[in-house]
């Protein structure tokens, strides 16, 4: 097929809409970027994914290998291994789950496997609880792993798809840990947009792991002992990739537009109503839903308020967004998880904001709130409580130092 | 005393690594008990579980504890007052890890300093296997052969006790014999151990080493890439394939190609000594070198490569020809250059060579070819306490190591 034809047969595709949940836009992303492995053991809410890729192959829509492990260890481990040998690979977890796999996911960086995985954000048990919390990726926030929540199925799909192309950047090679809150994005279906799979070839490039491929051609040996002779250099390259994932994300994203046709703005995270707003909420994933509808009742209020949702949490966009906080008067930043003992006691959004902050010649009061832990609902009232607090802020310049604990029975 | 006084005990893996801790723990409580501080700890990047294998382990004492914080929170101290080596065939240098290229056992001893070796070799022979130093040292020798003394199940020799002995001659800076005869009866409970340290302490003989004096080999040495020019994910290459070996007009066999960063001919006390007009070409020498340290030669023989060789003798147990392959006494060579080379170039003068080799230095303590040998061994130190010691216990003849590479894994 010639360049022209091509670009008629691409030009000619069209998406298609489908009913789908979160996770199963990531099982059909999957099958558009012709993933190779995936690996499986259940734990709700990510066996969500697992079930539908078995249907896929199942159905024989999907070409791969699937293999349910006998733990999420295994699971992740085998997962990193097929990427060693250039396999593009797919896995996921949830809460705990995710934790037993923690050895395998603390080694995936320094070894610069570009595994893409999904967490099912789901509450550390004890006590059992399916709901989301967003301690679980967060507990691998350090280790060189990027990690991106989302807040729509759309956005889930798309961002799988975008996931691969950054991850499989030479200049990049991390793994990509991709979080949807469990229910509300796991458990739900919504109408989502599905691209032809023309546009996804062009989009995504075969995974090429070049010299770093482990395979009788290229005989290398991974990982060997290297002790404190040879390990802050390796951290240090880790380090640089997630440096250089900063630009490859940006370049991945103008991509995406130029194909796909959307996904404007930045890439690292969403703006809502920030133009003239005078404070703003922030915080990740499906909280954006309540924020955004109590936004728009209030604006139409009169009140100037926005909204902030951090996409990419690493790399963390300190660049943009220290120098867009510091244009408002106050910033509440929501948790949707904890970090016990931390300074003021906050979740780790807020600590992480106070930090960008530091750099800004002007640094708004920042109040910080713990919200919707172990999935409870952040409710209309909530957020409406939320702003309230960070309008009075605004108006005195000062913040409660202590963190807020909002919908939480005294 | 006011000046921080570091001691290094160089051991290897196994069955000295007690033995080395004793030593390093016996320093500081003897310095104890004249008011100073110290620290004991073993050379932490080390994997002192490998049998034979090259380790290090060191006792620092300092006046007071702010001095010695300047030495604590480190792997080794730079240079050493005192360096102890307790295998005599470690003079030759050590290399306990890739990339850590030979390291001579003089390394770190300073100007003036001293190596202590245990060892039945003249000092003047063991002067020739270490390498040069730029000053002058002292090398003292404790009559004794290497000890064998192990890690679960130690077997007391009393080697700990001499050295620790021998410490107040050449270097009454570190503590008085006093101090160190009060630690070990605390320590041991135990007068016959006392004895032996004294008894050490007139025994040890100490000379002076000259600069410029010994082996004058520049030791190989690594530079480690940084982390711009560092293959990228923790990946290094793995063994390539290996190749044929030229010798004169004759081509053929096969060299395989082995880790260049990573030689481990240290490890070894013996060496495989081959008569090749013997050999009946039963390829299991070749076979069943755990090191693939044999190369195939044109003459399809095997060729000992002795850089890659540990010594382990599983050669000269599976060689089904009587004196085909020979363990020999490690203190017999100086270099590590090819035996079939040789042969080819000579045969009636390798043949002669064999022979003597055989006939020089035909046993070794590691790697024992018969029960009860260590014995025999230790009782020729003529060390009358230490001797009297394992007598006292003929039982404990079954926990020595026995067989080639015996001991504690």
């Amino acid at each position: 097929m010639d360049a022209d034809a091509a670009t008629a047969v691409r030009v000619a595709a069209a998406e298609q809409e489908a009913l789908i949940s979160g996770s199963e836009a990531v099982a059909v992303a999957t099958k558009l970027a012709d993933v190779d492995v995936l690996t499986a053991y259940p734990i709700r809410p990510y066996d969500t994914l697992m079930q539908y890729v078995a249907k896929q192959i199942a159905n024989g829509e999907q070409d791969a290998e699937y293999i349910v492990a006998e733990s999420e260890h295994s699971q992740f481990e085998i997962a990193k291994h097929a990427e060693a040998v250039g396999a593009r690979s797919m896995c996921g977890s949830s809460g705990v789950g995710w934790c037993y796999a923690f050895e395998a996911i603390a080694v995936t960086p320094a070894l610069r496997l570009p595994l893409v995985a999904m967490v099912g954000n789901r509450a550390l048990d004890d006590p059992g609880a399916f709901g989301t919390e967003h301690n679980d990726a967060l507990a691998a926030r350090d280790l060189g792993w990027m990690h991106v929540w989302v807040d729509t199925a759309q956005e889930a799909l798309d961002t799988t798809l975008i996931a691969y192309r950054v991850a499989e950047d030479r200049r990049v090679f991390l793994p990509c840990a991709i979080s949807t809150d469990g229910a509300f994005l796991t458990h739900s279906q919504t109408l989502v947009k599905v691209p032809p799979k023309v546009w996804v070839d062009e989009f995504l490039p075969p995974y090429n792991r070049g010299d770093l491929v482990f395979h009788p051609d290229n005989p290398i040996t991974i990982a060997p002992q290297v002790n404190e002779d040879w390990l802050m250099e390796i951290r240090r390259q880790t380090d640089q990739a997630m440096r250089n994932a900063r630009i490859v994300i940006e370049e991945a994203y103008q991509n995406f537009r130029r194909i796909f046709g959307r996904g404007g703005g930045n890439p690292f995270f969403e703006e809502y109503h920030t133009d003239d707003a005078e404070i703003v909420l922030l915080g990740m994933g499906t909280l954006s839903m309540p924020v955004k509808v109590v936004i728009r009742k209030l604006r139409e209020q009169g009140h100037k308020v926005g909204f902030v949702r951090v996409r990419w949490f690493r790399p963390f966009d300190y660049e943009r967004l220290g120098p867009l906080l510091a244009r408002f008067a106050a910033v509440g930043v929501i948790d949707r998880d904890f970090s016990m003992g931390s300074p003021f006691n906050s979740g780790v959004l807020a600590n992480e904001i106070r930090s960008v902050l530091y750099a800004q010649d002007k640094r708004p009061p920042v109040v910080s709130f713990i919200a919707g832990l172990g999935g409870r609902e952040v409710t209309i009232p909530a957020v409406k409580e939320m702003i309230e607090q960070t309008r009075k802020a605004a108006e005195t310049g000062k913040a409660p130092l202590d963190t807020q604990w909002i919908g939480v029975r005294a | 005393m006011a000046r921080t006084v570091s001691v290094e005990v160089v051991y290897r893996g196994i069955f000295q690594k007690t033995l080395a801790k004793n030593i390093c723990r016996g320093i500081v409580l003897a310095a104890r008990k004249e008011g100073k501080i110290g620290i004991a700890f073993g050379r932490y990047g080390d994997s002192p579980e490998r049998n034979g294998i090259p380790a290090k382990n060191f006792a620092i004492v300092a006046p007071n504890e702010e001095e010695l914080q300047l030495s604590m929170a480190q792997y080794e101290p730079e240079s050493t007052d005192v360096t102890i080596n307790v295998d005599d065939m470690m003079c030759k240098g050590v290399e306990s890890w890739a990339w850590y290229g030979l390291q001579p056992i003089n390394q770190k001893v300073r100007e003036n300093g001293t190596l202590i070796v245990t060892s039945t070799l003249p000092a003047e022979e063991l002067i020739k296997f270490c390498h040069t130093k730029p000053h002058p040292y002292r090398l003292a020798v404790i009559p004794a052969i290497p000890s064998f003394s192990g890690l679960w199940v130690y077997k007391d020799d009393h080697t700990d006790v001499r050295i620790l002995g021998a410490l107040p001659k050449v270097c009454p800076e570190l503590t008085s014999l006093d101090s160190i005869l009060a630690a070990i009866e605390d320590e041991w409970k135990d007068d016959l151990k006392v004895r032996s340290a004294r008894r050490a302490h007139e025994q040890t003989t100490t000379q002076t080493v000259k600069p410029g004096e010994g082996n004058p080999e520049v030791p190989y040495t690594f530079d480690m890439p940084g982390w711009t020019t560092m293959r990228e994910g923790v990946t290094i290459d793995a063994i390539r394939l290996g190749e044929p070996i030229k010798f004169g007009d004759q081509i053929g066999g096969y060299r395989p190609a082995r880790n260049p960063y990573f030689k481990k001919f240290s490890t070894r006390t013996m060496r495989p000594v081959i008569d090749f007009d013997k050999c009946i070409k039963c390829t299991l020498c070749w076979l069943q070198c755990p090191d693939s340290c044999f190369d195939v030669t044109p003459d399809q023989t095997y060729d000992l490569n002795a850089e890659a060789c540990c010594g382990c003798g599983v050669c000269e147990a599976v060689c089904p020809v009587d004196n085909c392959v020979t363990m020999v006494n490690e203190a017999a060579f100086t270099d590590n250059q090819s035996q079939w080379e040789a042969y080819k170039k000579d045969k009636v003068a390798y043949k002669a060579w064999v022979e003597a080799k055989i006939k020089e230095r035909p046993e070794r303590s590691h790697g024992f070819r018969y029960r009860g040998q260590y014995q025999e061994q230790v009782a020729k130190m003529g060390v009358a306490a230490t001797a009297e010691n394992l007598d006292a216990d003929p039982g404990g003849q079954e926990e020595m190591g026995v067989g080639a590479g015996g001991g504690e894994e």
